[in-house]
């Protein structure tokens, strides 16, 4: 099998698997990073959610050697800030119910700030509405993401 | 523990089950006054299975309910915490293992508060006042001289204190007391604050450990193939594909299937793709959802067996002014964001369960049986879930992953699918209500006959012969405290081989869809407003009635709506709690939009406002999701649907602004989880009418 070098969380990884693995495997069952969740494995809900070079992907479907030579962030990664004011606000308001799809949801949410700290409505509409939540946190997380765009004015 | 704990044990476990009153007498089994650690371990003052103290002073609360976002493992040691007076800040709080020693484990039907609200304040209060008692005898003072706080026993004469750590030992001695005295709700600290839940950090932080998360030393990973069709099995199959491929540990039959062992899920799931299983579909391998459909269109016109009858009321409705309609909703499934999943290891005899579950004990009962070993050779962890919804109280994932164990002699990790999670549910059954009424001219209503056609979920899991009369169709059927004076419910029970079971508020999700819809038809035929037409039928002093009126009033529900807009009015009750909710909406060219969407809750003593809100807005989109777009198809005996794309849920931007109110008031606590799904889809449908005209009596939603 294959080698592959990958930057995550800004640490080099050497992981040896099969051309084709997608990266949301090799980070939960290589690296034992299990913050990146697997839920639909289609790139349909968002769990999977990791920051590639700054931009979201779906680590569901991205394959490993996609990923090789690029920055990646997963939600350990970004966990070490806890004062990022998307985890304060997280817990201010208490979004998370069974906190699934949590990580994805920050993720998705930590790069579009990072892109752009003033979003339009619409943009937040676009962007959020491609990470489900089955416990409906969506009321709360669009409180939060208020709070958030307003301190940052 | 020594002979005599042992032997006291014994004789309360005795008493227990003489009493049959279970959970408030578990709660004072002294199952570890102190255990006397060698060298310099602290010493463990225990008088309940629910805490411990030890004597450096670290406070344990045991939490013995399932966490799945419900918010339990915050809300259950409050009220432990609440009695005991410790700093909450400093407690810790620990996950226990299924064990009959802590009465009721089985987290559904919003029961974990309201069963746990006596025994967990009582479990708190025992321990304080043995405390006390340990500091006045120390004092040698009496203990109305000294009272607790915050961890410590004050002496009121002199102000000295000492810490429940130093007391510990002395308070393992003595007596368990058994009428201990329990707070006034206006003294309460902790109960009726918005705490913050002790789980979010890790979780949104990425580090909570979910079912699907756990590994353990030696841990391989497994996938399992299941016939398409209920009912089918394994005819033959052919591994050596599958057993060439890159990471295949083993390949095993069990009896749900064929399941692939390998170095790790992808190549589990790899594997499993690579197996050839000829099945044998079985008896039902071409029943479709049409077919189920027919078996309950068949007793429309029948009257059905009797379960409620009040006043003078034949099927054959007559009245002023006549109405009737048929309502219907889908198979549904739970479909949380996490897979079903477990750990298990089985050796020599013995399982170790690592199981995301809502009813540890059922699956400690139910491997033991698939195992043929005993029940206390089945240890199991409860893990956090990533949703259960009622989902995870049928543990045959824990069953599948326990037999993949045995049969490989392997500690493994079974994963489904998204797809496997999809089609092997335990569904929410469909149904059929046939509604007839009347109302008088001047608009009062008369009569109401609601003859239920549906799966049993108890008949169907529990006992074969049930009678329709004692099954659990009519829940959530005509909330009797509308005073209409002849009514009468019926229902049919209809057979099904698609696995059924516990949706969030089982017939309450459904039922009252039919009735609140078919109560607003009966509003608009008697020309009354919806909501004075459900007021006039309520007592003055019922609190259906008080969470109505405040919904209305947040709403502004007098005020006139802009052509194309509804407002709708639903309530329900359940779970001794009460619930109302006003959906207000927007039709354009056949889109819908929810504008804005109001929930009352009166669940007596609130103990976590924060919780009770989040419980509600949670409820609300599920009930949504549900109400707009779910349905399970049945085809060739088995589920089409495969995934997010082909059974949709509300995302973001279709989620309205919701507000939620919560009464307040002393009334006995009462469940949260469930009760405001009830009311949900007739609020909406309700609203939808008002917008358009249009009467929704087919679930899901469709405007066209």
């Amino acid at each position: 099998m294959p080698e592959y070098k990958l930057n995550i969380n800004k640490k080099n990884y050497d992981v040896t698997v099969e051309a084709g693995t997608p990266l949301l495997w090799v980070l939960r069952d290589n690296l034992n990073l299990t913050g990146t969740k697997y839920s639909c494995g289609e790139g349909l809900c968002g769990s999977c959610t990791v920051h590639i070079d700054g931009k979201t992907e779906r680590s569901c479907i991205v394959s490993v050697e996609e990923a090789v030579d690029k920055k990646i962030t997963t939600i350990e990664g970004l966990a070490e800030n806890p004062d990022h004011p998307v985890f304060k606000t997280w817990i201010d308001l208490e979004v998370s119910q069974c906190g699934y799809c949590q990580p994805g949801q920050i993720m998705t949410l930590a790069a579009m700030l990072d892109s752009d700290s003033k979003p339009s409505r619409k943009e937040i509409d676009n962007t959020m509405s491609t990470v489900l939540c089955r416990c409906g946190t969506y009321h709360r997380i669009r409180k939060a993401i208020d709070k958030i765009v307003e301190e940052k004015q | 523990m020594s002979d005599y704990n042992k032997q006291t044990r014994r004789k309360f476990i005795k008493v227990v089950g003489l009493s049959g009153g279970g959970l408030i007498l578990a709660s004072f089994i002294p199952f570890s006054n102190i255990l006397t650690n060698a060298g310099d371990d602290p010493k463990i003052f225990s008088p309940s299975v629910f805490l411990k103290i030890d004597s450096d002073g670290i406070v344990t609360i045991v939490f013995h309910r399932s966490e799945m976002g419900q918010g339990v493992k915050t809300a259950l040691p409050m009220l432990v915490a609440e009695e005991l007076e410790v700093d909450w800040e400093k407690i810790i709080i620990e996950q226990s293992d299924a064990d009959k020693k802590y009465g009721n484990q089985a987290t559904g039907g919003s029961t974990s508060v309201r069963r746990n609200w006596e025994p967990l304040r009582i479990a708190g209060a025992t321990a304080k006042e043995m405390l006390i008692l340990a500091a006045a005898n120390k004092w040698n003072t009496s203990v109305s001289d000294c009272y607790a706080e915050k961890g410590f026993v004050i002496n009121k004469s002199n102000g000295e204190k000492y810490s429940y750590g130093e007391l510990a030992e002395d308070a393992a001695k003595l007596p368990v007391p058994t009428d201990v005295k329990l707070k006034d709700p206006k003294d309460y600290k902790l109960i009726g604050k918005r705490v913050h839940r002790v789980d979010t950090p890790d979780k949104i932080h990425g580090k909570a450990i979910f079912g699907i998360d756990v590994v353990v030393p030696g841990m391989f990973y497994a996938a399992l193939s299941r016939c398409p069709a209920f009912g089918g099995k394994v005819k033959n199959f052919d591994a050596a594909d599958a057993k060439s491929m890159p990471g295949i540990i083993d390949v095993v039959k069990i009896s749900n299937g064929v399941a692939v062992i390998a170095d790790s899920t992808w190549h589990a799931f790899k594997g499993r793709d690579a197996l050839k299983i000829e099945w044998d579909l079985g008896p039902y391998a071409n029943v479709t959802t049409e077919d189920i459909r027919n078996e309950m269109l068949k007793h429309v016109n029948n009257e059905g067996t009797k379960i409620e009858n009040r006043g003078n009321i034949k099927t054959n409705i007559d009245g002023e002014i006549k109405l009737d309609a048929v309502y219907e909703v889908p198979f549904i499934t739970h479909a949380p964001m996490e897979p079903m999943n477990c750990v298990a290891k089985y050796q020599n005899g013995k399982a170790e369960i690592w199981a995301p579950t809502q009813n540890a004990q059922d699956a400690q009962n139910e491997v033991a049986k698939a195992l043929g070993i005993s029940q206390s050779d089945v240890i199991v962890h409860i893990i956090l879930m990533g949703g259960g919804f009622g989902r995870r109280l049928v543990n045959d994932y824990a069953v599948e992953a326990a037999e993949i164990s045995k049969a490989c002699g392997k500690t493994i990790k079974l994963t489904w699918t998204r797809e496997e999670d999809m089609k092997f549910g335990f569904f929410r059954p469909p149904s059929m209500s046939v509604l007839k009424g009347s109302v008088t001219k001047d608009g009062k209503p008369e009569k109401f006959y609601h003859h239920v056609i549906a799966p049993s979920i108890s008949q169907m899991r529990f006992n074969k012969n049930l009678t329709v009369e004692k099954s659990d169709i009519a829940e959530g059927t005509v909330n009797l405290q509308y005073q209409i004076p002849n009514l009468k419910i019926t229902g049919t029970l209809i057979p099904t081989h698609v696995p059924i079971s516990w949706w969030r508020a089982v017939y309450n999700s459904q039922n009252p869809f039919a009735v609140e819809s078919f109560i607003d038809e009966m509003a608009y035929a008697a020309n009354k407003d919806p909501y004075l037409f459900r007021k006039e039928m309520l007592p003055s002093d019922s609190r259906l009635a008080d969470v109505m009126n405040v919904a209305v009033e947040k709403a502004g529900w007098s005020n006139k709506l802009p052509n194309g807009k509804g407002r709708g009015i639903a309530i329900s009750t359940g779970y001794e709690s009460y619930c109302a909710q006003i959906a207000e909406v927007t039709v354009k060219d056949n889109k819908l939009k929810i504008d804005r969407y109001i929930a009352v809750i009166d669940c007596g003593i609130v103990v976590n406002p924060d919780t009770v809100e989040a419980q509600l807005e949670g409820a609300i989109v599920f009930a949504l999701s549900a109400a707009l777009k779910s349905e399970i198809t049945i085809q060739k005996g088995g589920v089409k649907e495969s995934n997010f794309d082909d059974y949709p849920m509300l995302a973001y931007d279709e989620t309205p602004v919701i507000e939620t109110y919560y009464i307040k008031n002393t009334y006995k606590v009462g469940g949260v989880g469930e009760v405001g799904i009830a009311a949900c889809a007739p609020a909406l449908t309700n609203a939808i009418f008002a917008a358009t005209g249009k009467r929704i009596r087919r679930l899901p939603v469709k405007l066209i």
